[in-house]
């Protein structure tokens, strides 16, 4: 177990090195001229311009652009923003807005689709099920954008029953709409998971013998059919708790909550390398450790499944 | 309903002297399943009765409908199954009508039941200990927790898992087939039911392993004096384990009384042509059925009755050349033990044999022998690690490319499941003349009458030609698959397993088929099977195989009447009704 932990951090490092170079190469590439761009219609004085770039070490050739980068990364200096803050400060501000905005996401997704999919299992063919799954379509095939302003007009403006926007107050109470319609989006996949296997389950022989044992549905159902059911549903939700910090971008613009996806989109606008370096550096490792844990989780939740 | 179908049910000398009222009694069952293409009916009106401490079997083909019986008793029909007219009275109490918390309390506690399949019928997720003692707690045979552990352990301890306290905690892919069915037979047993039904307990595990666990179960119900409804395809099973053998056909029965006199003196025409058809150690050599007598108007072999040329064929062999050469194969794999380390499993041992030409080797031994592994060595599919295998002069191991390309030509396989080895999605027709696409035989129009020439080889009509493997039975697919196997004109052929899957009436009408085409086409055949009383039927020479190792070769009587190892007189112990002689 511990040896294949370590191979797996071994592996991660090759993936965090390329991907960290593609995202500053592309970022790298983008036309237009950074520092130019800071001072607007203002012409710059020459001198105090190339001043500026060697402050970001914009003068040097990319490469050693790159590798300056990685030695900050190692030595935990992530640099300054072009408005002076360091960019470890703005994170550490960040990260933990959208952690709990995903975090709030995942488990209102996890409870949908392990309630609604052991019911839809349960009775399939039923009008419950049916119904769901009518639902289930609708809800996957709105873009989460559409779903999201929606939201925010229907339920923030038109009924009032949750804040338009977040803004600074980032409570669990300010973020459950948009971290409900972010479940909504997703949970269908989960849902359609438990289903599944919840029919396949009860027509399992193990179920089967169960029955013939003298045991009543009513332990049956959770014991039998629940328990083996939730191994691919909880996998995938943990799998994509990974990508929704990734992907929180649109959600935190809609609803102006100041995370990780707010700070990333402003920093490409205003093409600030180091910045938009660092946030995707941060979520690669984080995506990558995630993935471990998914991996370890199945062999917890499996006993058949043993990583040497 | 005619007379056959209601049954005679006090066998005599059978009923227990205690009992005057059976324990279950089946009234004019009927069990319908309702389909997309409508109803099936698949139990028609059974009757039977089983006293206290009495073991009855139902034997019967697949889809006969004695599984479904057997399943109905404890009302655990799939989904789409119903019981849809007669009584089934257990004490007295009619059941058809209980709902699903009556029937909870007469699972386990009244009527216990063993699966058939060891693999798929305990959870995977929890382990051993909590699957036995959820069992226990749920008919109140112990309560509280020290209780409930002590009886999980005892009763483990009785269906023979020796080191039970120890391996409550394992989980069941830790435990071999073997083992997985004792647990199962443990918490069938574990609340002392008075009927127990076992399903083809015993049919998913090597022949040694069931003889074990049969005497096993035999034991333990006659110490409980648990009455016992066996369900089986096995003929020798059901009279050797049986007081009273009841044969389904089509979801009737058509015959039932106690087992002996049953199966030496049969009635029925059916249970006739199941006996007749049923190879076991008494039978001989099957040859070419050109030129014999039908049974029933079935063309099939008379296993009895063969003449006894089979001696002198035996000599006759030794003279012929030799097709299939093996010398010193050895087969090596790593098995990966943790992340550096992994240790060898010779999979195949120092293995050499010959075969010679027109004649069949039988290649025996249990699961994880290397039989199979031998096969596929031999056919070129897989390297062996060391060793020699040459085929008709051809050294294998110089050929590469073309010429072992052209090797192939001359070596065929059929597998065991005829549901797995025809491609759905083609028809018959285009699956027997791949091969022959393949090897660039012949034009269009010469390959459409191999195929046809072929079917007719195998006893199917032409028109099958355009038919689809779903539209076939499992054995006219066996034929098929033959067939194919016979469209390059090989010399040698590779049964492996190829009749094991078939239903014995099937499995009788194909291994004539077999030997019909050795005869007429001067076949060898390689034949790998688990099933001693099959070799006999068909062999000329057996090698017995343990561990990768060669234990025993010889001429087929020799091995059956003379057996000088250990483990092959073991085999042929385990086989079911190895002592008994069937009627006819």
């Amino acid at each position: 177990m511990l040896m294949y932990v370590v191979r797996r951090l071994l592996q991660a490092i090759p993936v965090f090195l390329g991907t960290t170079f593609l995202i500053y190469f592309m970022v790298f590439s983008m036309p237009g001229d950074p520092i130019l761009a800071l001072f607007g219609e203002k012409t710059p004085n020459p001198a105090v311009l190339e001043a500026v770039r060697a402050q970001y070490h914009l003068d040097q050739p990319f490469f050693m652009q790159y590798l300056h980068y990685l030695q900050n990364l190692l030595t935990g200096n992530m640099g300054t923003t072009f408005s002076g803050q360091e960019v470890s400060d703005v994170l550490a501000r960040a990260f933990p807005v959208t952690l709990k905005l995903v975090l709030m996401a995942v488990v209102i997704e996890f409870i949908l689709a392990v309630v609604i999919g052991l019911i839809s299992g349960l009775r399939k063919g039923g009008i419950i099920d049916n119904t769901n799954l009518v639902v289930a379509l609708v809800l996957s095939s709105v873009p989460p954008f559409v779903a999201l302003f929606l939201a925010q007009y229907f339920i923030g403006i038109k009924l009032g029953w949750a804040p338009v926007t977040v803004g600074a107050n980032t409570t669990w109470s300010a973020m459950f709409l948009p971290a409900l319609v972010i479940a909504l989006t997703i949970y269908v996949t989960g849902m359609r998971l438990m289903r599944g296997s919840v029919i396949e389950a009860q027509s399992a022989d193990y179920v089967r013998t169960a029955l013939a044992k003298g045991l009543t549905r009513r332990r049956i159902i959770p014991v039998h059919v629940a328990r083996n059911s939730l191994i691919p549903v909880i996998t995938n939700t943990a799998a994509s708790f990974g990508a929704l910090i990734a992907g929180t971008t649109v959600t935190e613009g809609i609803f102006n909550i100041p995370g990780v996806g707010k700070v990333l989109f402003d920093a490409i606008v205003r093409g600030e390398t180091v910045t938009v370096v660092s946030i995707v550096t941060i979520l690669t490792i984080l995506y990558i450790i995630v993935n471990i844990l998914v991996d370890l989780l199945y062999a917890v939740l499996d006993p058949r499944i043993r990583y040497v | 309903m005619t007379e056959e179908n209601t049954v005679q049910t006090l066998p005599t000398g059978a009923k227990p002297a205690d009992a005057n009222a059976p324990l279950v009694e089946v009234k004019d069952l009927e069990v319908t399943f309702t389909t997309s293409s409508g109803d099936v009916h698949a139990v028609r009106g059974v009757s039977f009765d089983i006293h206290a401490g009495e073991t009855v079997a139902i034997v019967g083909e697949s889809g006969s409908g004695k599984s479904t019986t057997a399943t109905a008793l404890i009302k655990l029909l799939a989904g789409n199954g119903r019981i849809s007219g007669g009584q089934i009275l257990v004490e007295g109490k009619d059941i058809t009508h209980y709902g699903e918390r009556q029937m909870a309390s007469v699972r386990g506690g009244t009527i216990g039941y063993v699966p058939q399949d060891p693999m798929s019928n305990l959870n995977p997720v929890w382990n051993i200990g909590f699957q036995v003692r959820e069992a226990i707690r749920a008919n109140g045979v112990a309560s509280g927790k020290k209780d409930i552990e002590a009886k999980a352990i005892e009763v483990l301890h009785q269906a023979g898992l020796g080191d039970a306290e120890r391996r409550l905690k394992q989980f069941p892919h830790q435990f071999s087939g073997g083992m997985r069915q004792r647990v199962l037979i443990g918490i069938g047993l574990g609340a002392d039911p008075k009927l127990l039904i076992a399903d083809e307990p015993t049919s998913a595990l090597d022949v040694t392993v069931q003889k074990v666990i049969l005497d096993h179960l035999e034991t333990l119900t006659r110490e409980k004096n648990t009455a016992m409804l066996f369900i089986t395809h096995d003929l020798g099973l059901a009279a050797e384990r049986a007081s009273k053998v009841i044969v389904m056909s089509q979801g009737k029965i058509v015959e039932a009384g106690p087992s002996l006199e049953l199966l030496q003196h049969p009635r029925h025409p059916y249970t006739k042509q199941l006996i007749a058809a049923a190879p076991s150690l008494a039978s001989r050599r099957i040859h070419s059925s050109v030129g014999e007598h039908l049974v029933d108007g079935v063309k099939g072999p008379d296993l009895l009755n063969l003449a006894e040329k089979h001696d002198d064929t035996e000599a006759a062999a030794e003279a012929k050349p030799v097709v299939v050469s093996v010398k010193d194969l050895r087969k090596t794999y790593m098995i990966r033990r943790g992340s550096f380390r992994s240790d060898p499993l010779h999979a195949v041992d120092g293995v050499s044999f010959d075969i010679h030409k027109g004649t069949t080797l039988a290649l025996v031994g249990e699961s994880g022998s290397g039989k199979s592994t031998a096969a596929r060595l031999v056919l070129g599919l897989e390297k062996p690690t060391e060793g020699q295998i040459t085929v008709g002069g051809v050294e294998m191991a110089d050929a590469s490319g073309k010429a072992l390309f052209d090797l192939r030509r001359r070596m065929q396989v059929v597998f065991q499941d005829p549901y797995a080895s025809l491609d759905p999605q083609r028809s018959i027709g285009a699956i027997i003349a791949e091969p022959l696409k393949v090897h660039k035989v012949g034009d269009r129009k010469s390959r459409d009458a191999r195929v046809h020439e072929l079917l007719d080889q195998v006893a199917l009509p032409s028109a099958m030609a355009d038919r689809y493997p779903n539209e076939l039975s499992g054995g006219q697919r066996q034929r098929v698959a033959i067939a194919r196997a016979l469209a390059l004109k090989p010399d040698v052929v590779v049964l492996d397993e190829a009749v094991s899957a078939l239903d014995v009436l099937v499995q009788a009408q194909i291994l004539q088929l077999l030997a019909d085409l050795q005869e007429e086409l001067d076949l060898t055949y390689l034949f790998i099977t688990h099933d001693l009383a099959v070799v006999r039927v068909v062999a000329d020479v057996v090698a017995v195989m343990e561990k990768g190792k060669i234990v025993e070769t010889g001429g087929t009587d020799e091995i059956f009447e003379r057996p000088q190892e250990q483990y092959t007189q073991r085999l042929l112990d385990a086989i079911p009704g190895a002592g008994i002689e069937f009627g006819s």
